[in-house]
């Protein structure tokens, strides 16, 4: 296998799917002439024209709602926000028109669409461009929800939710973008399927289920953790609806103990979802309660020294594996 | 410019097709109040000239999108009766399965793609559909309604901008009558004549009287014509006026009785009645269709009334698409 930086592999997840389907196309604020305010779309233009890498102005609600009309007559749009912050003008557009065309249709409109963005804190950004959104669609039926933490995973989502015919919440990272990771190498196509939680480090003492950006910090605790002799299974589901709580469950059922570990608020959320399920479909198993290790419940501060307090640390998350292991 | 004489069987045609929405509208009224249907119903009685005119000015494969005031412009398409009524009573053979109800009108086959109920919500899917058309090279037009009330949200700047900027093949009709919900005109928009908005997006504008059949038709024609032949989108404002609430629970008590009386002299339906009987159509004739259109109305509600109601499966198997083929 090759690395590749995270953005690379998106970039290669949609060149791979424009060029077989001319039916796909990229929409957004500054994805063409400017190549990408994160350079995700870095080269696209050059390769396809302006009539499938489309600028558009700052008018989300408007894009937005034209890749939904498009996508109900049968093209495939790509939506980029600059930032899922900006989703919020657009939220309409999402939550009353599509997730729920199929329905009010009685089945007889799909809309093939994904909208995809960087999610989550970039660093010192401010409150307003500071959003973790998982919560906000990830709750809604009719949506699916990924939120890829390596560039494989992104790649191998990315291209299952662009052949997807349903709307797809595509959640990405501004700090994951230069990630480098191990990705198939070219001509070994892999299309990653939805609500398949993956394994991605074994261990036997304490269940770390985590996503997106603070999955590098959960790994780098349960390394050092394991220098102590706590050995974390750590299991990232990828897609936070559909939500595949079955390695979830069958990890806790060897460890007796979990943590969930995620960026966004500590009200509700996916982090609280899969708490719930933990204590329903494992209670008999669980030697402690489920802890959490989440954004802090304020609004982003500027200041960095605040905004690391914020965010998820190694430290917390050492702290909360110790306390279910009842070792401090 | 004068409107074309109009062709005496397309008139009696049009006839018939008002007279389908008038009636299905009074029975959906008298079923609302028998507690049959339920939820919002917003009536198209006073305004089913413009409904008619656009579908008769349209092609079959156009597309067309509405708000929640959608029976009309169903109807008109070609929608059964049945599959309308059976969608108020929440049943099965309804045109959304009982998925939808009166403000979620769908009928994919006629390309009616839609009745939305978020004011606003619904003009950049439909500059959507018409981005598609200019996306694979088709002549298909779409024609989008909203209301005058529609006019003050975002959701209608952002969709007027970006089809006036890539001259989308799109019709945008608003059917300005005279009030959102209860608040008239003059209390919602700094403007008297819409119109003058198109300026602003770089489209043509247009304004007319929708209670002439032939003159709404030739009007919305010749935007849709413009449409599809490369001349981008048109913005018309079309002044109506609905006779009854803006929905079964509204008395509108904000308009004074001689207003409402005043403006029913220009019924869209007395107005054609008129025409054809100068044409030497015979008041016996009309009176045929009328019994005609009555005949079908009343089979609908009796169709409503014995269909089985929505089910399960189609409410739990309509959440996501099937995946594949793609």
């Amino acid at each position: 296998m090759r690395e590749l930086r995270y953005r690379e592999a998106l970039r290669e997840a949609m060149l791979e799917e424009m060029e077989r389907d001319e039916r796909v196309f990229l929409m957004g604020e500054e994805v063409g002439h400017y190549q990408g305010a994160y350079k995700v779309s870095e080269g696209l233009l050059d390769k396809f024209g302006e009539r499938r890498v489309i600028d558009t102005p700052i008018a989300e609600a408007g894009f937005a709602g034209i890749g939904i009309g498009a996508a109900m007559v049968g093209l495939r749009p790509i939506i980029e926000f600059m930032t899922w912050n900006f989703s919020f003008v657009a939220f309409d557009q999402i939550i009353s028109n599509a997730a729920k065309i199929h329905q009010m249709s009685a089945g007889a409109i799909k809309v093939p669409i994904v909208f995809r963005g960087p999610n989550g804190a970039a660093r010192q950004v401010g409150s307003q461009h500071s959003h973790a959104v998982a919560p906000f669609y990830a709750g809604v039926p009719g949506l699916y929800v990924c939120q890829p933490s390596t560039p494989r995973d992104a790649k191998g989502l990315l291209k299952t939710a662009i052949r997807s015919n349903n709307p797809v919440i595509f959640l990405e990272g501004e700090t994951l973008y230069g990630v480098k990771g191990e990705v198939p190498d070219e001509g070994v196509e892999e299309l990653i399927p939805f609500g398949a939680s993956r394994v991605a480090r074994a261990g036997t003492d304490c269940t770390i289920v985590t996503w997106g950006r603070p999955y590098y910090v959960a790994m780098e605790a349960a390394e050092q953790l394991a220098g102590d002799g706590t050995e974390c299974e750590v299991v990232d589901p990828r897609t936070l609806r559909p939500l595949d709580m079955g390695p979830i469950i069958e990890s806790v059922r060897k460890t007796n103990r979990c943590v969930v570990v995620h960026e966004h608020w500590p009200y509700g959320g996916p982090g609280a979802e899969i708490v719930d399920r933990v204590q329903r479909e494992a209670f008999d198993y669980l030697d402690a309660p489920v802890e959490r290790v989440t954004g802090l419940d304020v609004p982003m501060p500027y200041a960095l020294n605040l905004e690391n307090e914020v965010l998820p640390t190694k430290e917390r998350v050492i702290d909360a594996v110790k306390r279910v292991s009842y070792a401090k | 410019m004068g409107t074309p004489l109009p062709d005496k069987d397309d008139l009696l045609r049009q006839y018939r097709s008002m007279m389908r929405i008038r009636r299905f509208e009074e029975e959906a009224a008298r079923n609302y109040a028998k507690g049959k249907i339920g939820g919002f119903l917003h009536l198209y009685i006073g305004q089913e000239a413009i409904a008619v005119a656009a579908v008769d000015a349209l092609r079959d494969e156009d597309y067309i999108f509405q708000t929640y005031r959608d029976h009309g412009i169903a109807l008109a398409r070609g929608m059964s009766a049945k599959a309308a009524m059976a969608e108020l009573f929440g049943k099965d053979t309804g045109c959304s399965r009982g998925m939808g109800g009166s403000m979620h009108f769908f009928d994919v086959e006629r390309n009616f793609l839609g009745g939305w109920a978020i004011v606003g919500g619904h003009l950049a899917l439909a500059a959507g559909t018409a981005f598609k058309s200019a996306y694979n090279g088709e002549d298909r037009v779409t024609v989008c309604f909203f209301g005058e009330g529609s006019t003050n949200i975002g959701g209608f700047h952002e969709a007027m901008s970006l089809a006036g900027l890539w001259k989308l093949p799109i019709v945008f009709v608003c059917e300005n009558n005279q009030y959102a919900m209860g608040t008239p005109l003059e209390r919602t928009s700094a403007l008297k004549d819409l119109s003058i908005k198109a300026k602003g997006y770089a489209m043509v504008g247009d304004r007319f009287e929708g209670h002439d059949v032939t003159l709404v038709q030739q009007r919305i024609g010749e935007a849709v014509n413009r449409a599809r032949t490369g001349g981008g989108p048109t913005f018309i404002e079309v002044l109506t006026y609905r006779f009854r609430g803006h929905s079964m629970s509204d008395p509108a008590k904000y308009r004074s009785r001689t207003e409402l009386e005043q403006r029913k002299q220009l019924d869209p339906i007395q107005v054609v009645r008129e025409r054809l009987l100068e044409l030497g159509v015979q008041e016996s004739e009309l009176e045929d269709i009328d019994l005609e259109v009555d005949e079908e109305i009343d089979e609908a509600v009796q169709f409503a009334e014995d269909s089985e109601p929505a089910r399960r499966e189609v409410m739990m198997s309509t959440v996501y698409a099937e995946e594949g083929d793609s």
